[in-house]
C-alpha cells in the first residue's frame, strides 16, 4: 500500500514537473532519444482551457480568476502502460513528449530515463527559480534609522 | 419602406490587404516577431491575458501584433479564441501564499517578516526619456543577493491574530462562472472579484480613484502587494490525484482599511482583494479598492450611493470588450435607422412650423 502511494507520489511529482516544463528544454533533453516505443492514441492531443480559481483574501472562498491554455493527451505502449500528458500552452508534441515519458516511468527504462531527462530538467528549472530569487533579494530594503541629534 | 443593401465586398477587401500593410510598416524597417512582443513588451502582454481572461503569453503575443499595438483590440481576439477551447475542467484555488516572489511590499509594516523586496518595478524610477534605449545601449545585468526568506507569511494574517481584521469566509462551495451563466444581481463576492479581474483597467482604476477622491471613501492602505509565480493544480479525473498542470504569474493586493464598525460589525480593519493575472500592480491594487467599496453591503455599511459602491453600475461598464462592442456598433451602416429618424424630424418640423404660423396669424 505504501510502495502504490510513493509510486503515486513520485507519479504526480514527475506529470507536475513535465507540465511546467519549458517545450524547448523537454525537446532539448530528448533530442538525442532515437528509441521512442511503440503506443497508440487514447487521447490524441487537445488543446482546451483551465479555469484558474483564487480565494478571496487569499484565503477565503474560491473565485474564478480566468482561464489558462493546457494540452493534454493520452496513449497507451505496446506494452501495456499507460501515459498522460498535461501541460501549460498550446504545444501538442510537448504533450506527447511528456505522455510518452510518464508511460515509459512505469517501465524498466524509469531510472534510465530519470538520469537522462527528468533530474536535469528539474535541475535547469530550480536554477532558473534561484535566479530569480537571488535579483529579487538583492531588491531588499535595508533600512536604518537615522540618529537624531537631541540637542 | 425596408431597403436591402449589398455591396461593399471590393471596398472591405481591399481596406483589410491595406490594413495588413500598414500593420507592417515601412518594410525597411525589420519585423517585430511574436517572441520580442513577449519579452519586450511583457506588460502589454500581461494587460492582454488580464483583460482577456485567458493566460498564455504566446497569443497575447501574437494578438498584440495582430492588432498593430491597440490592446483591446487585441484583447478582444483573445476573448474570440477563448471561446473556441474546450473547457478542460478547473484548478484548485491558488495557494498566493506559497507564491515565489520577486517583489512583496508592505505600506503597513516597514518590518515584515520576509521583508520589503522591491523587484524589477518602476517606482523610484525619475520618470525621465532614457535616450540610450533608443540608441542600443547596453543592459546592465541584474544584481544578485542572498538571503531571500523561502516563506513570505501575509501581512494580514498578523493582524489576524489579534482579531483586528475581518475574517475572510472559508465557505468552500463552487463559485459562480460569469462565463457560463448570464450576470445576476446582485452578484456576490466572488462573481464581482471574477468580472473585476477581467474588467478594463482604465475603468477599474477610474472607479478606485474615485473612492479615493471621496465618492464612498474607504480609508484603504496596501497591507500587501505580492507579484510572483504560482503553480496551478488540478484534479486529474482518470488518475485521481492531483498534479500541477503549469505555472503563473500574479499580482496580489491586499488592502487593509479602516473600518468603524456598524450595526453588525464590532471596530476592526477589513479587507479589499485584487488578484490578476501576470505582473499588473495598478489593476490589483485598483480591484482591491473597488472590491473594498462594493463591500459596504455585507459590512453593514451606509452607502454614500457613490458609482464605485454600486455593483450594477461597476460590473456591468466594467468589461472593454462588452463597451466597445456596444459603442463601436454606432459606426456601422444604420442608414435605415437614420431615415426614419429623418422622415420624423422633417414631419415635426413641418407640423412645428405650421403651429407657429397659425399662432402668429390668430
Amino acid at each position: 500500500m505504501t510502495a502504490q502511494n510513493d509510486q503515486g507520489e513520485a507519479r504526480k511529482r514527475w506529470m507536475s514537473l513535465l507540465a511546467k516544463s519549458p517545450p524547448a528544454r523537454l525537446a532539448a533533453l530528448t533530442r538525442d532519444m532515437t528509441d521512442w516505443p511503440a503506443f497508440e492514441w487514447l487521447r490524441p492531443p487537445e488543446v482546451g482551457g483551465v479555469m484558474v480559481r483564487g480565494r478571496t483574501g487569499g484565503t477565503g472562498a474560491p473565485f474564478n480568476l480566468g482561464e489558462m491554455t493546457v494540452t493534454r493527451c493520452a496513449l497507451r505502449l505496446a506494452t501495456g502502460e499507460v501515459g498522460h500528458g498535461y501541460v501549460q500552452g498550446r504545444d501538442k508534441a510537448h504533450a506527447e513528449r511528456a505522455a510518452l515519458i510518464d508511460a515509459m516511468m512505469q517501465t524498466k527504462r524509469a531510472d534510465a530515463l530519470r538520469r537522462a531527462v527528468l533530474d536535469p530538467l528539474a535541475t535547469q528549472m530550480q536554477a532558473d527559480k534561484a535566479s530569480r530569487a537571488a535579483k529579487a533579494a538583492a531588491t531588499k530594503v535595508d533600512f536604518f534609522t537615522m540618529v537624531r541629534g537631541e540637542d | 419602406m425596408y431597403v436591402a443593401v449589398k455591396g461593399g465586398e471590393r471596398a472591405i477587401d481591399n481596406a483589410h490587404d491595406w490594413l495588413a500593410e500598414e500593420r507592417r510598416g515601412d518594410p525597411s524597417v525589420p519585423e517585430l516577431g511574436v517572441a520580442q512582443i513577449r519579452e519586450q513588451l511583457a506588460l502589454a502582454v500581461n494587460r492582454v491575458m488580464a483583460e482577456g481572461s485567458l493566460y498564455d503569453p504566446d497569443l497575447a503575443a501574437l494578438a498584440i501584433k495582430q492588432a498593430r499595438g491597440d490592446l483591446i483590440e487585441a484583447i478582444f481576439l483573445i476573448r474570440a479564441y477563448r471561446t473556441t477551447l474546450p473547457r478542460i475542467g478547473h484548478s484548485r484555488p491558488v495557494d498566493t501564499g506559497a507564491m515565489a516572489c520577486i517583489r512583496r511590499i508592505s505600506a503597513t509594516f516597514k518590518d515584515a517578516p520576509g521583508g520589503q523586496v522591491l523587484g524589477p518595478t518602476f517606482d523610484y524610477t525619475h520618470r525621465l526619456l532614457d535616450f540610450k534605449l533608443a540608441a542600443d545601449g547596453e543592459t546592465p545585468e541584474a544584481k544578485t543577493g542572498a538571503g531571500l526568506a523561502p516563506e513570505m507569511p501575509r501581512i494580514t494574517e498578523f493582524l489576524n491574530r489579534e482579531g483586528l481584521i475581518q475574517d475572510e469566509s472559508t465557505c468552500d462551495d463552487t463559485p459562480p462562472d460569469m462565463t457560463r451563466a448570464p450576470m445576476e444581481y446582485p452578484a456576490g463576492r466572488a462573481l464581482r472579484l471574477q468580472a473585476l479581474t477581467r474588467g478594463d483597467e482604465g475603468f477599474v482604476l477610474g472607479m478606485a480613484y474615485s473612492t479615493q477622491r471621496g465618492y464612498g471613501r474607504n480609508h484603504p492602505f496596501v497591507g500587501e502587494l505580492r507579484i510572483g509565480t504560482v503553480a496551478v493544480e488540478m484534479d486529474i479525473p482518470e488518475l485521481g490525484f492531483a498534479i500541477e498542470i503549469g505555472e503563473i504569474t500574479l499580482t496580489e493586493c491586499e488592502t487593509v482599511n479602516q473600518f468603524m464598525g456598524s450595526k453588525t460589525e464590532p471596530p476592526q480593519f477589513t479587507r479589499g482583494y485584487g488578484l490578476v493575472f501576470g505582473q499588473t500592480e495598478r489593476k490589483a491594487i485598483s480591484m482591491a479598492l473597488v472590491d473594498r467599496a462594493l463591500r459596504w453591503e455585507e459590512l453593514g455599511e451606509d452607502s454614500d450611493g457613490a458609482p464605485a459602491q454600486d455593483e450594477e453600475f461597476v460590473l456591468s461598464h466594467a468589461d472593454n470588450i462588452q463597451a466597445t462592442g456596444f459603442l463601436e456598433h454606432i459606426k456601422l451602416p444604420h442608414y435605415v435607422d437614420f431615415q426614419s429618424e429623418l422622415e420624423l424630424i422633417r414631419k415635426i418640423r413641418t407640423e412645428a412650423q405650421a403651429g407657429a404660423r397659425k399662432d402668429a396669424a390668430e
